[in-house]
């Protein structure tokens, strides 16, 4: 095992934060380019169908929360209207955020920016975060979204699984960056052009949480917040729980996507909620390819990758016993098998960007 | 002076499309729009040197296959982040059946 893994330092501005690999030496799985477009091409219809379905039903189960408020009914309102606020919003934020979803561009800005908020998310900081997450996916010292960095710490796992943790850091952010104040790793991958709107979006939804808290406060009721606000903290733990299964556990500095991310096979109200990001493989192998066609790009790659998780529970079957394990053995990961016949990873499994090389 | 060269065929780029071509040490993108015009512009995103050849054309636009940041190949200009440098664009004509782009 090799002895650098060991307590690795993940910060971006740290002793591994030299280059990535170059973007030809990640491995695809090569599909013919005429296939390769009608994957690609966006159209709007199914993409209003799917947000109008989900927007729709946000606006009933908050209309049935507000009617069932101060009986137990809101109960179950609030646990439905807040997973699909929460969890529905924020991988919808994801999407838009690459811009796949909408042919016509200004319904995707629309969408990432309401969602954004909904996700309590700065739209401009992560989206630079996140196609560095694209450029080094898995890369230490490059990715700044490594969710289980080696040894992972439990805590903050538990927590996250009620998305507690993350949602503190995101608030945490929003105020920094509302008062103008960016740390050295973001300024890594944040050019000085998205400063300003980088700042200005941050204040912009502070100002709406803090217009939602007056108007609770005013009318003595805690409703206002538990309709905006709130249910990023108690509706996301579906988002993080799904999400979860993205990396963690798999090989780090390795460019091939089949080996760092999982493909995990889920029921179709899960994929509603989740946007179909459980084809991680396929999400990051051609991130051009709109979330109501990963599943036709899952079909064309299969056999090249390795066999896909039947279930949540056989992911996290796995899973678990890896995270618990890199706790006294941080350079233990899972290893995918690929299929025989399947490309060959680029180079293996030589990291050969160490700032130390 | 303007320094013509062949680039391709006409049929060799699908409407609506483009392909790479490369010329000594350079890459270029090809592209042919939806009204048949022919355009070229640099081969690389400026924001991670990633080919665009392999990337999606809509209307007047390129969309990077690895982020997804997007220019108008008309006038190189970026059009969504995370690109912010604008494409080099090259003259081009079309002779016969000929695609030639004038690369200086």
């Amino acid at each position: 095992m090799p002895t650098d893994l060991q307590f690795r330092d993940y910060s971006l501005t740290g002793p591994n934060a030299g280059r990535g690999f170059a973007a030809n030496d990640w491995y695809t799985t090569p599909i013919p380019r005429k296939r390769l477009k009608e994957l690609m091409r966006r159209s709007d219809r199914p993409a209003l169908i799917n947000y109008g379905l989900w927007l729709g039903l946000v606006f009933a189960f908050g209309t049935l929360l507000v009617a069932a408020w101060g009986t137990w009914w809101a109960l179950p309102a609030a646990m439905v209207y807040g997973v699909l606020y929460g969890s529905g919003g924020d991988s919808r934020w994801h999407e838009c955020g690459h811009g796949t979803v909408f042919r016509t561009r200004w319904l995707n800005e629309a969408f990432y920016h309401l969602t954004a908020f909904m996700a309590l998310r700065n739209p401009y900081l992560w989206r630079w975060s996140h196609a560095r997450h694209h450029t080094d996916t898995v890369v230490v010292g490059r990715d700044p979204e490594i969710a289980f960095p080696r040894p992972p710490s439990l805590r903050d796992w538990l927590l996250n699984l009620l998305y507690i943790r993350a949602i503190l850091t995101e608030l945490s952010k929003m105020l920094c960056l509302g008062a103008g104040r960016l740390t050295e790793d973001q300024k890594s991958f944040l050019p000085a052009s998205e400063h300003a709107k980088t700042f200005l979006a941050s204040r912009i939804q502070l100002g709406i949480l803090i217009a939602v808290a007056s108007i609770s406060g005013a009318l003595q009721s805690w409703l206002p917040l538990m309709l905006i606000g709130l249910p990023t903290f108690y509706g996301s733990w579906l988002h993080h729980v799904l999400a979860t299964t993205q990396h963690a556990g798999l090989a780090e500095d390795i460019p091939d996507h089949r080996l760092n991310s999982r493909t995990v096979y889920l029921n179709p109200l899960f994929r509603f909620i989740y946007s179909n990001m459980n084809y991680h493989i396929e999400h990051h192998m051609y991130p051009m390819v709109p979330f109501y066609r990963l599943p036709d790009l899952h079909e064309e790659i299969r056999a090249d990758c390795p066999p896909p998780y039947p279930s949540l529970w056989a992911c996290y079957r796995e899973l678990v016993p890896a995270i618990l394990r890199q706790q006294t053995d941080p350079g233990h990961y899972i290893r995918r098998p690929l299929p025989d016949g399947a490309g060959q990873t680029p180079d293996h499994e030589r990291p050969r960007f160490m700032a130390a090389e | 002076m303007a320094n013509w060269t062949r680039a391709c065929a006409t049929g060799d780029i699908e409407p609506e499309d483009l392909i790479r071509f490369d010329h000594g040490t350079r890459t270029f993108a090809i592209y042919r729009s939806p009204a048949d015009e022919y355009f070229c512009t640099d081969g690389l995103c400026t924001h991670e040197q990633v080919h665009l050849a392999d990337g999606l054309v809509m209307d007047y636009i390129i969309e990077c296959p690895k982020h997804n940041g997007q220019f108008d190949y008309r006038t190189g200009a970026p059009e969504r982040s995370p690109v912010c440098e604008a494409l080099n664009t090259y003259p081009v004509k079309v002779e016969g059946e000929d695609v030639f782009i004038d690369i200086g």
